[in-house]
């Protein structure tokens, strides 16, 4: 008889939790790892408008955004109704429209010289908006060569 | 430990849910035309091959090929009437075959003039029906040279189409009122 034999019929051992904090650390990690940080706060309210013939951007990283609608409610004190243009974290008004160049230029210089034209440029615009500042917004990218754009829409059916 | 975790965990996904996006970019998407330079003259354009569509400050669309004559309806609810796109795509698959409308896809040109009053929904909106009326033209090109949809074609059968098809949609300076 064996001095180490235990008893029989004790049946399955419990699983060990200690593994567990590791099971949810890693979860934690990798939701983490994968998920995409809201860049900027929006300080202006968009509702894009619904279009049917809409195509899905890919390579994420080589689009900037540029923001057009009117400012959200706790901004109207400050900048009043009209439509502001909001790139990275600053709004501008429509006369300050000129500032799209700087900020067309500096996206381009962060990103790699042979990824450069494939830069395009997504319009997010609220659907009130007239196209009077859309057009001042489009020529600006003319002048600085930005020419791929992308008007972001809902998908309607 | 581990139940520490597990209490904290139902909080930590919340926080995940708010602060990250899922949205897939879509949209549509257009090339602009680089700035004109000076003392470049405009080359010279036939009446007949371009289509002019244009969307007044009140929102009401005109089109008609050589200068926009006909209004578009508008239901009650802004949707545009189908009778753009099927104008449109006559006009872009003519091929010489009507005097008055274009000699082939290659030269027509969609002119889109809007002017500054023009809501922005309402010029989505007729460049989605211009992109609908192209997108149909190459769909059915495409079934009729390879027996699939345009989507559904590798780039080299995707080009060929693009260049029976290219889409030349211009659009001007928008116009003072």
């Amino acid at each position: 008889m064996s001095k180490f034999k235990r008893g029989t019929g004790k049946g399955m051992p419990a699983i060990s939790t200690a593994s567990l904090p590791d099971i949810v650390f890693m979860l934690l990690f990798f939701f983490m790892v994968t998920t995409v940080m809201r860049e900027t706060t929006l300080e202006i309210d968009i509702n894009p408008p619904d279009a049917t013939e809409v195509k899905k951007m890919d390579k994420k990283s080589l689009i900037s955004y540029i923001y057009i609608g009117p400012p959200i409610e706790s901004q109207q004190v400050n900048f009043g109704p009209a439509a502001r243009i909001q790139l990275n974290d600053r709004t501008f008004s429509r006369k300050e429209v000129g500032e799209i160049q700087y900020f067309i230029i500096s996206e381009r210089e962060a990103k790699h010289e042979k990824d450069r034209p494939y830069m395009t440029t997504s319009i997010k615009a609220d659907e009130n908006v007239t196209m009077g500042i859309i057009t001042d917004v489009k020529t600006e990218l003319r002048k600085v060569n930005a020419l791929k754009i992308n008007y972001s829409t809902k998908k309607r059916d | 430990m581990s139940t520490y975790l597990l209490i904290l965990f139902p909080f930590i996904v919340p926080f995940y849910f708010f602060t990250t996006t899922m949205d897939i970019d879509s949209g549509i998407s257009r090339k602009l035309p680089p700035m004109p330079e000076e003392n470049i003259e405009t080359p010279e354009i036939h009446k007949r091959n371009i289509y002019v569509v244009l969307i007044n400050k009140n929102d009401r669309v005109l089109a008609g090929i050589g200068s926009p004559t006909n209004m578009i309806e508008i239901d009650g609810n802004g949707i545009i009437s189908e009778s753009l796109k099927e104008d449109v795509k006559k006009f872009v698959s003519n091929n010489g075959r009507s005097e008055t409308s274009s000699e082939n896809p290659d030269k027509a040109i969609v002119s889109l003039q809007n002017q500054e009053g023009t809501s922005y929904t309402m010029y989505i909106q007729v460049q989605n029906e211009l992109t609908k009326a192209y997108n149909e033209l190459r769909d059915e090109q495409a079934i009729n040279d390879f027996g699939r949809k345009f989507d559904k074609l590798d780039d080299t059968e995707k080009k060929k189409i693009q260049e029976i098809y290219p889409m030349k949609i211009s659009e001007a300076e928008t116009k003072a009122n």
